[in-house]
């Protein structure tokens, strides 16, 4: 491979290092630059919500083993890609020391999303999201103040860990979500409402279907207000010296708006996670299109990240080397950790699918349950029974019926 | 080879399991088992992939 070639990898993101790794492992020998518009050395997010809010975990134990491998990797962290230039192949920064012109060859786009925030609440102290390592200190050093309430907005995974995690703390909780059911649109309404029971079994009040209107404040610091309460659209108003806000993400694609690549709620790919020539997409950024599951998808996934940043690697090593790009279409999974239980889910199900708990019991939050849609089996979801959610897995990986499935699951 | 577990990292995801099931076991106790701590050379890939892809970075290989 020719020397001077050089790649930019724009996200030091578990998907960005990860391609990054699969190109310098397959035998990239140019340049590969990695910039990445936050601060720290790059880092592992499932954490942020749970083992740094609620066990102390620091940065040192965050950092991706990417990081400490001998990548020969260019690293430019605090360098925000604000602009993309196709004809002239070149990313535009702004890095610390000021605006900067990064030239390449090929190019991976690994931004991923940055958490939505609440309109009108940017002057608002109190009030946090959890996304980045600064995101997740920030809260922490909050928590550690004792407050006496902690009100979290949105019953999604990041907020049931954050529940999770502020209960394990010994502090008082709400957990207002707009839907009347959590998690119904991933996991439908029968085993969200188990989802939604597990938080109350743990001593949080659960407000469902009904959404934040207001936030109540009083003058703070610098000019700024500082949350005291939470006015839901039922007229109620919860007391709280924290809110935290999981209403989910938003993909950072606007540095690409007017580039010429195609952008729709992600960066559109074909099939092989590739956007234009020499230019590949992985993470959350990246929208392709799935075969298996006969739609376009976007996943935000910690193992689809991996995935998708190894399979973005090789679809540039493919050009690079003459080889056959390979088709990216792997099933869907990923855990959840909240209070001392693991939720599992592998596939795509949706809230109409049919579901039928084949193993262990909702009552003892310990149980299997498989998603059928036409006589197919669409998803497994599991709670601290990892092992058969694994071993489930793999039958959508061979598209089983669902009839199929229930009597696998009866021999596990 | 050697397969190390750090089972203060580990979370039983059972990833390992489903990549290189006759080396990982996640039992009914939620707890992970190493079937074959020596695999042979040949079962090096996998145990590299499982290396890879376990979400608590919990497996190392050690050389003998």
């Amino acid at each position: 491979m020719d020397r001077s070639h050089t790649t930019l990898v724009v996200g030091a993101s578990l998907a960005g290092m990860h391609a990054a790794r699969t190109l310098r492992n397959g035998g990239h020998t140019g340049r590969i630059v990695v910039l990445d518009a936050d601060r720290h050395t790059p880092y592992d997010k499932p954490p942020l919500s749970k083992q740094v809010l609620a066990q102390g975990w620091g940065p040192e134990r965050l950092t991706l083993p990417a990081v400490d491998e001998e990548l020969d990797l260019d690293l430019r962290l605090s360098t925000r890609a604000v602009g993309l230039d196709l004809d002239e192949r070149t990313v535009s920064v702004e890095a610390l020391a000021g605006p900067e012109r990064f030239e390449f060859d090929t190019l991976v786009l690994a931004t991923g999303a940055a958490a939505r925030r609440l309109p009108g609440t940017d002057d608002v102290d109190g009030v946090h999201v959890v996304r980045t390592l600064d995101d997740a200190l920030g809260l922490r050093a909050e928590l550690e103040a004792r407050p006496g309430r902690v009100v979290v907005v949105g019953a999604g995974f990041i907020g049931a860990e954050v529940a999770a995690s502020c209960r394990a703390l010994g502090l008082e909780v709400t957990v207002v979500e707009a839907l009347p059911v959590p998690l119904e649109r991933v996991l439908g309404a029968e085993m969200g409402a188990v989802c939604g029971r597990l938080h109350v079994e743990h001593g949080v009040d659960l407000r469902l279907g009904t959404g934040v209107d207001h936030f109540d404040t009083v003058p703070g610091e610098g000019g700024r207000r500082r949350v005291v309460g939470v006015a839901l659209t039922d007229g109620t108003v919860v007391p709280a010296e924290v809110v935290v806000v999981g209403i989910g993400v938003s993909v950072t694609t606007s540095w690409l708006e007017g580039s010429g690549l195609t952008l729709d709620d992600g960066v559109v790919c074909d099939e092989t996670l590739l956007a234009a020539p020499g230019v590949v997409a992985a993470g959350d950024v990246a929208r392709y299109p799935s075969a298996r599951f006969g739609q376009s998808l976007r996943v935000e996934h910690w193992e689809h990240a991996v995935q998708g940043g190894e399979a973005a690697g090789r679809r540039l090593l493919a050009d690079l080397r003459g080889d056959e790009p390979q088709r990216f279409d792997p099933v869907p999974w990923f855990w959840s950790d909240q209070y001392d239980r693991k939720l599992q889910l592998a596939g795509r199900p949706a809230p109409t699918d049919h579901v039928e708990v084949v193993h262990g019991s909702t009552e003892e939050f310990r149980f299997v349950a498989l998603y059928g849609r036409e006589g197919r089996l669409v998803g497994v979801l599991g709670m601290n029974r990892p092992r058969h959610v694994i071993q489930l897995r793999a039958l959508l990986d061979d598209g089983a019926s669902f009839d199929e499935a229930c009597a696998r699951a009866a021999t596990l | 080879m050697r397969v190390v577990v750090d089972y203060d990292l580990c979370e039983s995801n059972a990833v390992c399991m489903g990549i290189a099931p006759e080396i990982f076991e996640v039992r009914d106790d939620d707890f992970l088992y190493v079937l074959d701590e020596h695999p042979p050379e040949s079962m090096r890939a996998k145990v590299e992939e499982a290396v890879q892809r376990c979400p608590k970075q919990a497996i190392s290989i050690a050389e003998d």
